[in-house]
Protein backbone atom coordinates (compact mmCIF):
# COMPACT_ATOMS: atom_id res chain seq x y z
CA UNK A 1 0.00 0.00 0.00
CA UNK A 2 2.92 2.34 -0.77
CA UNK A 3 1.86 5.92 -1.68
CA UNK A 4 -1.73 5.39 -0.54
CA UNK A 5 -1.51 8.74 1.30
CA UNK A 6 -0.57 10.55 -1.96
CA UNK A 7 -3.47 8.96 -3.87
CA UNK A 8 -5.84 9.84 -1.01
CA UNK A 9 -4.51 13.44 -0.90
CA UNK A 10 -4.96 13.87 -4.67
CA UNK A 11 -8.58 12.66 -4.57
CA UNK A 12 -9.42 14.73 -1.47
CA UNK A 13 -7.90 17.91 -2.97
CA UNK A 14 -9.81 17.41 -6.23
CA UNK A 15 -13.19 16.87 -4.57
CA UNK A 16 -12.55 19.78 -2.20
CA UNK A 17 -11.85 22.10 -5.17
CA UNK A 18 -15.04 21.00 -6.97
CA UNK A 19 -17.11 21.29 -3.79
CA UNK A 20 -15.79 24.77 -2.92
CA UNK A 21 -16.53 25.93 -6.49
CA UNK A 22 -20.08 24.57 -6.25
CA UNK A 23 -20.55 26.37 -2.90
CA UNK A 24 -19.25 29.69 -4.29
CA UNK A 25 -21.74 29.47 -7.18
CA UNK A 26 -24.59 28.77 -4.74
CA UNK A 27 -23.50 31.63 -2.45
CA UNK A 28 -23.13 34.12 -5.34
CA UNK A 29 -26.52 33.06 -6.75
CA UNK A 30 -28.36 33.63 -3.49
CA UNK A 31 -26.65 37.02 -2.95
CA UNK A 32 -27.58 38.07 -6.50
CA UNK A 33 -31.18 36.89 -6.04
CA UNK A 34 -31.46 39.12 -2.97
CA UNK A 35 -30.05 42.09 -4.92
CA UNK A 36 -32.52 41.54 -7.77
CA UNK A 37 -35.45 41.36 -5.32
CA UNK A 38 -34.30 44.54 -3.59
CA UNK A 39 -33.93 46.41 -6.88
CA UNK A 40 -37.28 45.15 -8.18
CA UNK A 41 -38.94 46.45 -5.03
CA UNK A 42 -37.33 49.86 -5.39
CA UNK A 43 -38.32 49.86 -9.09
CA UNK A 44 -41.99 49.26 -8.11
CA UNK A 45 -41.81 51.97 -5.46
CA UNK A 46 -40.38 54.51 -7.93
CA UNK A 47 -43.28 53.77 -10.34
CA UNK B 1 -37.56 15.78 -6.96
CA UNK B 2 -36.51 18.66 -9.25
CA UNK B 3 -34.66 18.14 -12.54
CA UNK B 4 -31.54 19.87 -11.13
CA UNK B 5 -31.41 17.67 -8.03
CA UNK B 6 -31.90 14.55 -10.14
CA UNK B 7 -29.07 15.63 -12.47
CA UNK B 8 -26.77 16.31 -9.50
CA UNK B 9 -27.59 12.91 -7.99
CA UNK B 10 -26.82 11.19 -11.31
CA UNK B 11 -23.44 12.96 -11.55
CA UNK B 12 -22.51 12.09 -7.95
CA UNK B 13 -23.46 8.47 -8.66
CA UNK B 14 -21.37 8.40 -11.86
CA UNK B 15 -18.38 9.93 -10.05
CA UNK B 16 -18.74 7.37 -7.26
CA UNK B 17 -18.74 4.49 -9.77
CA UNK B 18 -15.74 6.07 -11.56
CA UNK B 19 -13.79 6.33 -8.26
CA UNK B 20 -14.66 2.71 -7.42
CA UNK B 21 -13.51 1.57 -10.89
CA UNK B 22 -10.28 3.58 -10.56
CA UNK B 23 -9.39 1.87 -7.28
CA UNK B 24 -10.84 -1.63 -7.58
CA UNK B 25 -11.44 -2.51 -11.26
CA UNK B 26 -8.43 -1.01 -13.08
CA UNK B 27 -5.40 -3.31 -12.77
CA UNK B 28 -2.37 -2.14 -10.77
CA UNK B 29 0.49 -0.71 -12.84
CA UNK B 30 3.57 -2.95 -12.78
CA UNK B 31 6.06 -0.03 -12.59
CA UNK B 32 4.30 2.63 -10.49
CA UNK B 33 2.01 0.53 -8.30
CA UNK B 34 -0.84 2.26 -6.49
CA UNK B 35 0.22 5.88 -7.23
CA UNK B 36 -0.62 5.57 -10.96
CA UNK B 37 -4.35 5.53 -9.98
CA UNK B 38 -4.12 9.34 -9.81
CA UNK B 39 -3.99 9.10 -13.64
CA UNK B 40 -7.76 8.58 -13.89
CA UNK B 41 -8.50 11.77 -11.96
CA UNK B 42 -5.61 13.81 -13.43
CA UNK B 43 -6.06 12.94 -17.12
CA UNK B 44 -9.89 13.01 -17.05
CA UNK B 45 -9.78 16.45 -15.34
CA UNK B 46 -7.32 17.69 -17.98
CA UNK B 47 -9.54 16.55 -20.88
CA UNK B 48 -12.61 18.02 -19.19
CA UNK B 49 -10.84 21.34 -18.54
CA UNK B 50 -9.82 21.55 -22.21
CA UNK B 51 -13.44 20.75 -23.18
CA UNK B 52 -14.51 23.71 -21.00
CA UNK B 53 -12.02 26.01 -22.75
CA UNK B 54 -13.20 24.75 -26.14
CA UNK B 55 -16.81 25.64 -25.22
CA UNK B 56 -15.54 29.06 -24.09
CA UNK B 57 -13.73 29.51 -27.44
CA UNK B 58 -16.85 28.64 -29.47
CA UNK B 59 -19.00 30.95 -27.28
CA UNK B 60 -16.44 33.77 -27.75
CA UNK B 61 -16.50 33.35 -31.54
CA UNK B 62 -20.30 33.33 -31.51
CA UNK B 63 -20.38 36.48 -29.38
CA UNK B 64 -18.07 38.34 -31.76
CA UNK B 65 -20.25 37.21 -34.68
CA UNK B 66 -23.77 37.58 -33.22
CA UNK B 67 -23.28 40.01 -30.28
CA UNK B 68 -25.91 38.20 -28.17
CA UNK B 69 -25.38 38.36 -24.37
CA UNK B 70 -26.09 34.65 -23.93
CA UNK B 71 -22.80 33.78 -25.72
CA UNK B 72 -20.93 36.07 -23.35
CA UNK B 73 -22.62 34.36 -20.39
CA UNK B 74 -21.70 30.93 -21.76
CA UNK B 75 -18.11 32.08 -22.46
CA UNK B 76 -17.40 33.28 -18.93
CA UNK B 77 -19.18 30.28 -17.37
CA UNK B 78 -17.14 27.82 -19.45
CA UNK B 79 -13.89 29.71 -18.74
CA UNK B 80 -14.44 29.61 -14.99
CA UNK B 81 -15.50 25.95 -15.01
CA UNK B 82 -12.57 24.96 -17.25
CA UNK B 83 -10.26 26.82 -14.90
CA UNK B 84 -11.51 24.78 -11.92
CA UNK B 85 -10.75 21.50 -13.74
CA UNK B 86 -7.31 22.81 -14.78
CA UNK B 87 -6.64 23.76 -11.14
CA UNK B 88 -7.35 20.13 -10.22
CA UNK B 89 -4.81 19.07 -12.89
CA UNK B 90 -2.16 21.44 -11.52
CA UNK B 91 -2.75 20.22 -7.95
CA UNK B 92 -2.94 16.46 -8.61
CA UNK B 93 0.03 16.51 -11.03
CA UNK B 94 2.68 17.45 -8.42
CA UNK B 95 1.13 15.03 -5.86
CA UNK B 96 1.68 12.27 -8.46
CA UNK B 97 5.05 13.60 -9.65
CA UNK B 98 6.76 13.78 -6.26
CA UNK B 99 6.92 10.02 -5.49
CA UNK B 100 7.55 9.10 -9.15
CA UNK B 101 10.00 11.79 -10.38
CA UNK B 102 11.41 12.83 -7.00
CA UNK B 103 10.39 16.46 -7.68
CA UNK B 104 7.11 18.35 -7.32
CA UNK B 105 7.46 20.47 -10.45
CA UNK B 106 9.69 21.09 -13.45
CA UNK B 107 9.46 23.78 -16.13
CA UNK B 108 9.11 21.38 -19.08
CA UNK B 109 6.95 22.17 -22.12
CA UNK B 110 3.79 20.36 -20.93
CA UNK B 111 3.78 21.66 -17.37
CA UNK B 112 4.71 25.20 -18.40
CA UNK B 113 2.15 25.42 -21.23
CA UNK B 114 -0.56 24.12 -18.86
CA UNK B 115 0.40 26.67 -16.20
CA UNK B 116 0.38 29.43 -18.84
CA UNK B 117 -3.08 28.24 -19.94
CA UNK B 118 -4.28 28.52 -16.33
CA UNK B 119 -2.82 32.05 -16.07
CA UNK B 120 -4.43 33.10 -19.37
CA UNK B 121 -7.91 32.15 -18.17
CA UNK B 122 -7.30 33.81 -14.78
CA UNK B 123 -6.39 36.94 -16.81
CA UNK B 124 -9.61 36.49 -18.85
CA UNK B 125 -11.68 36.55 -15.63
CA UNK B 126 -9.68 39.47 -14.18
CA UNK B 127 -10.14 41.47 -17.39
CA UNK B 128 -13.91 41.19 -16.97
CA UNK B 129 -13.75 42.76 -13.51
CA UNK B 130 -11.91 45.81 -14.91
CA UNK B 131 -14.52 46.85 -17.51
CA UNK B 132 -17.88 48.14 -16.27
CA UNK B 133 -19.77 48.70 -19.52
CA UNK B 134 -21.39 45.27 -20.32
CA UNK B 135 -21.11 45.34 -24.15
CA UNK B 136 -17.51 46.51 -24.12
CA UNK B 137 -16.64 43.95 -21.41
CA UNK B 138 -18.23 41.15 -23.43
CA UNK B 139 -16.46 42.08 -26.68
CA UNK B 140 -13.00 42.61 -25.19
CA UNK B 141 -13.15 39.44 -23.11
CA UNK B 142 -14.40 37.44 -26.13
CA UNK B 143 -11.42 38.67 -28.17
CA UNK B 144 -9.04 37.86 -25.31
CA UNK B 145 -10.69 34.41 -24.92
CA UNK B 146 -10.09 33.64 -28.61
CA UNK B 147 -6.43 34.60 -28.15
CA UNK B 148 -6.12 32.53 -24.93
CA UNK B 149 -7.36 29.40 -26.70
CA UNK B 150 -4.22 29.47 -28.91
CA UNK B 151 -2.40 27.85 -25.95
CA UNK B 152 -4.66 24.76 -26.01
CA UNK B 153 -3.04 23.19 -29.15
CA UNK B 154 0.35 23.96 -27.55
CA UNK B 155 -0.65 22.00 -24.42
CA UNK B 156 -1.86 19.13 -26.61
CA UNK B 157 1.24 19.10 -28.82
CA UNK B 158 3.87 19.81 -26.16
CA UNK B 159 4.51 16.15 -25.31
CA UNK B 160 4.53 15.22 -29.01
CA UNK B 161 6.82 18.00 -30.29
CA UNK B 162 9.35 18.32 -27.45
CA UNK B 163 11.20 16.03 -25.03
CA UNK B 164 9.54 16.45 -21.65
CA UNK B 165 9.72 15.13 -18.11
CA UNK B 166 5.97 14.59 -18.42
CA UNK B 167 5.12 11.12 -19.84
CA UNK B 168 4.46 10.67 -23.56
CA UNK B 169 0.82 10.66 -24.81
CA UNK B 170 -1.41 7.69 -23.98
CA UNK B 171 -3.82 8.58 -26.80
CA UNK B 172 -2.60 9.05 -30.38
CA UNK B 173 0.97 8.47 -29.23
CA UNK B 174 3.83 6.54 -30.80
CA UNK B 175 3.52 2.77 -31.52
CA UNK B 176 3.93 0.79 -28.30
CA UNK B 177 2.66 3.63 -26.11
CA UNK B 178 -0.70 3.54 -24.34
CA UNK B 179 -2.53 1.73 -21.58
CA UNK B 180 -3.99 -1.66 -20.77
CA UNK B 181 -7.48 -1.98 -22.44
CA UNK B 182 -9.21 -2.14 -19.04
CA UNK B 183 -7.38 1.01 -17.91
CA UNK B 184 -8.64 2.76 -21.06
CA UNK B 185 -12.23 1.74 -20.23
CA UNK B 186 -11.92 3.12 -16.69
CA UNK B 187 -10.27 6.31 -17.97
CA UNK B 188 -13.01 6.97 -20.55
CA UNK B 189 -15.72 6.21 -17.99
CA UNK B 190 -14.10 8.69 -15.55
CA UNK B 191 -13.97 11.29 -18.33
CA UNK B 192 -17.67 10.65 -19.03
CA UNK B 193 -18.47 11.20 -15.33
CA UNK B 194 -16.33 14.37 -15.29
CA UNK B 195 -18.18 15.67 -18.36
CA UNK B 196 -21.39 15.18 -16.36
CA UNK B 197 -19.85 17.29 -13.58
CA UNK B 198 -18.78 19.92 -16.15
CA UNK B 199 -22.35 20.17 -17.49
CA UNK B 200 -23.77 20.42 -13.96
CA UNK B 201 -21.34 23.18 -12.89
CA UNK B 202 -21.60 24.99 -16.24
CA UNK B 203 -25.41 25.05 -15.99
CA UNK B 204 -25.34 26.50 -12.48
CA UNK B 205 -22.71 29.06 -13.44
CA UNK B 206 -24.64 30.06 -16.59
CA UNK B 207 -27.80 30.65 -14.55
CA UNK B 208 -25.78 32.92 -12.25
CA UNK B 209 -24.47 34.92 -15.21
CA UNK B 210 -27.96 35.20 -16.73
CA UNK B 211 -29.20 36.59 -13.39
CA UNK B 212 -26.34 39.09 -13.46
CA UNK B 213 -27.58 40.17 -16.92
CA UNK B 214 -31.08 40.72 -15.45
CA UNK B 215 -29.58 42.75 -12.62
CA UNK B 216 -27.69 44.98 -15.11
CA UNK B 217 -30.95 45.56 -17.00
CA UNK B 218 -32.90 46.52 -13.86
CA UNK B 219 -30.09 48.84 -12.78
CA UNK B 220 -30.11 50.54 -16.20
CA UNK B 221 -33.92 50.93 -16.01
CA UNK B 222 -33.61 52.52 -12.58
CA UNK B 223 -30.90 54.90 -13.76
CA UNK B 224 -32.94 56.06 -16.75
CA UNK B 225 -36.20 56.36 -14.71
Amino acid sequence: MKNLDSVFAAYMCAWAIFFVFYLTIARRTSALREDIERLKNSQHRSK
Amino acid sequence: MTKNALGALMVVLLLGVAAYASFFIAPTDAKQGLIYRILFLHVASAWTGLTGFFICFIANLLYVWRRQPRWDWLGVSAAETGLVFTTVVLVTGPIWAHPVWGIWWTWDARLTSTFVLWLLYVAYLLLRTLIEEPDRRALLSALFGIFAFVDVPLVFGSIRWWRTQHPQPIIMGEPGSGLDPLMYKVLFFTWFAMLGLLILLLRQRYQLEAMRGDLDMIQRDLETA
